[in-house]
């Protein structure tokens, strides 16, 4: 699968993603994609870092009807997910498309998602409890 | 007097004297569908009304803002040029849903510095059908998926929900209380009543927005005169717009990540605070509000961003009918866009419309008794977020 964009996460040949983001250390914040200057500082000491593949579930719910520009399946899953560790917060897309089925603080991990197309996008399922 | 923040308040100005932003003429072109009505003549509906209420014609003003987001290059010019009122400076201004008070601030401030002795504020805007489409999200955001605007509104109403024990059932009493409003308003989309019970049984578009929670985007236009306040011209205390700062994850910016920092305030509170600092005045002064309600949830955030209430409070609020036109303090009295829609570049222009008619006493079956205070508030993509204060 090719990468939806380029810069925004690694794929392993055994098929394991993980998100590429930035991390400064007059900040000591993370931040994701990985960008010029700390977002959230503007601190330019910014440094290219692996960031975690597992987190916590904050905010989530369902996409379902297709928006513009978006040719994969409805519904689906769209949330936050807080990544263990490092005081980030992601936006992303959801394995489970049914939000009864979430619940805060779920645990979630780090997968490949196909979005149509042969298309590779990140996404994070929940870890079986 | 006033702090150095953005935002347009009052300033000394030529001579050392105080000078006051009057409001002169406002005008309005409905908010709806009009497969026959074009862009420009929306706008020359709403900019004739507004000259002819405060008594101008050619020559009558020195500046024109036009707020728009979709409207294309020069739109501005393209409705005054249909009038034949071009010459003035011209300048469209774009702030995503506070478009139209970014122009009304650029207009304010002319005023307020001494620069302009009348300014005409309009907004105009046709949008496209469906979920609104961005040049904000980059072409691989919207083919995975990360684009729709009800995701990011559903997000945050469910954060909301957790954050304040308000429920779906709140959010539908939103949708009734506006769209009770907007059935005596001719200028809204919707003018018919609905139940909590249709608003609850229409589908679920993002959990828990369901579809008669969220406003529909449209057109229309608004356009406002300032003046040099005289008399007893209705007086713009403050127009304040403020971006979002850093880090907040579902702020109307819709970053792709966030910090784990849920204090961070939000571009409706900054806004909020410039202006009721510019104004001298605070949330308990304000009689009736109209406020971003793109979704039922959005409005109910605003009221607690805006310091109208404490987070929770809302249930109570919506209980007891204090935000209802015969309430404490009617918010959204037109119907707010869950009844009007939203057509970007001129919603808060709208609103402004709107607060100038119940503070004048001519708002007819949506009057509120003895309004004298009055705030607007817009927030919306970059995240911009405008807070305007009228008052007599």
């Amino acid at each position: 699968m090719d990468p939806i964009a380029p810069g925004l996460f690694e794929l392993a040949t055994d098929g394991s993603i993980t998100l590429v983001g930035g991390f400064s250390h007059v900040s000591g914040h993370h931040h994701f994609p990985l960008g010029p200057v700390c977002p959230f500082t503007g601190a330019d000491d910014v440094e290219r870092v692996l960031l975690p593949r597992d987190g916590r579930l904050w905010v989530w719910t369902a996409v379902t009807h297709p928006p513009p520009g978006y040719g994969g399946p409805v519904p689906y899953g769209f949330g936050v997910v807080e990544l263990d560790g490092i005081g980030l917060r992601v936006v992303t897309r959801l394995t489970e498309s049914d939000p009864s089925r979430g619940h805060e603080g779920q645990r979630m991990t780090l997968v490949t998602d196909d979005v149509g197309d042969g298309i590779a996008m990140w996404a994070f399922a929940p870890v079986p409890e | 007097m006033f702090s150095t923040k953005p935002g347009c308040h009052q300033k000394q100005g030529v001579g050392g004297v105080s000078i006051e932003v009057g409001v002169a003429g406002v005008g309005m072109h409905p908010f709806g569908r009009f497969d026959d009505v074009g862009l420009v003549d929306l706008g020359v509906t709403a900019v004739q009304q507004a000259m002819a209420e405060a008594g101008i014609g050619p020559g009558g003003f020195q500046a024109a803002y036009c707020g728009t987001a979709y409207g294309g290059v020069a739109t501005g010019h393209r409705v005054l040029g249909a009038l034949a009122l071009t010459g003035t400076p011209i300048i469209d201004v774009e702030a995503g849903c506070a478009s139209g008070g970014a122009a009304l601030q650029l207009g304010a401030e002319a005023i307020a510095s001494g620069r302009h002795d009348t300014v005409l504020v309009f907004g105009v805007e046709k949008m496209p059908k469906g979920i609104i489409r961005s040049s904000f999200f980059a072409p691989w955001q919207e083919q995975a998926g990360l684009s729709p605007a009800p995701a990011y509104f559903a997000l945050r109403a469910q954060r909301l929900l957790a954050d304040t024990g308000l429920t779906k059932d709140d959010l539908a009493a939103v949708c009734v209380k506006n769209r009770a409003h907007g059935v005596v308003n001719p200028m809204a989309m919707w003018q018919e009543p609905v139940t909590a019970e249709a608003v609850l049984a229409s589908r679920v578009v993002c959990e828990p927005l369901h579809l008669w929670m969220l406003c529909s985007p449209n057109e229309g236009a608004a356009a406002i005169v300032l003046r040099r306040a005289t008399g007893h011209d209705l007086r713009v205390r403050a127009v304040s717009l403020r971006s979002h700062l850093p880090g907040g994850v579902l702020s109307e910016a819709t970053p792709l990540c966030g910090l784990v920092d849920d204090s961070i305030p939000s571009a409706t509170t900054l806004a909020a605070d410039d202006a009721y600092g510019a104004a001298g005045l605070g949330p308990d002064d304000i009689d009736v509000v109209e406020c971003q309600d793109t979704d039922a949830a959005r409005e109910l955030l605003s009221w607690q961003e805006l310091r109208l209430c404490a987070p929770g409070e809302q249930a109570r609020i919506l209980a007891d009918g204090d935000a209802n036109l015969s309430g404490a303090r009617p918010v959204n009295p037109s119907g707010g866009l869950l009844s009007k829609g939203e057509p970007l570049g001129a919603s808060a222009l709208g609103q402004v419309v709107e607060l100038v008619h119940q503070l004048r006493g001519t708002a007819g079956p949506r009057q509120v008794d003895n309004a004298q205070v009055a705030l607007a508030h817009v927030v919306g993509r970059g995240a911009n977020a405008c807070v305007t204060i009228l008052s007599h």
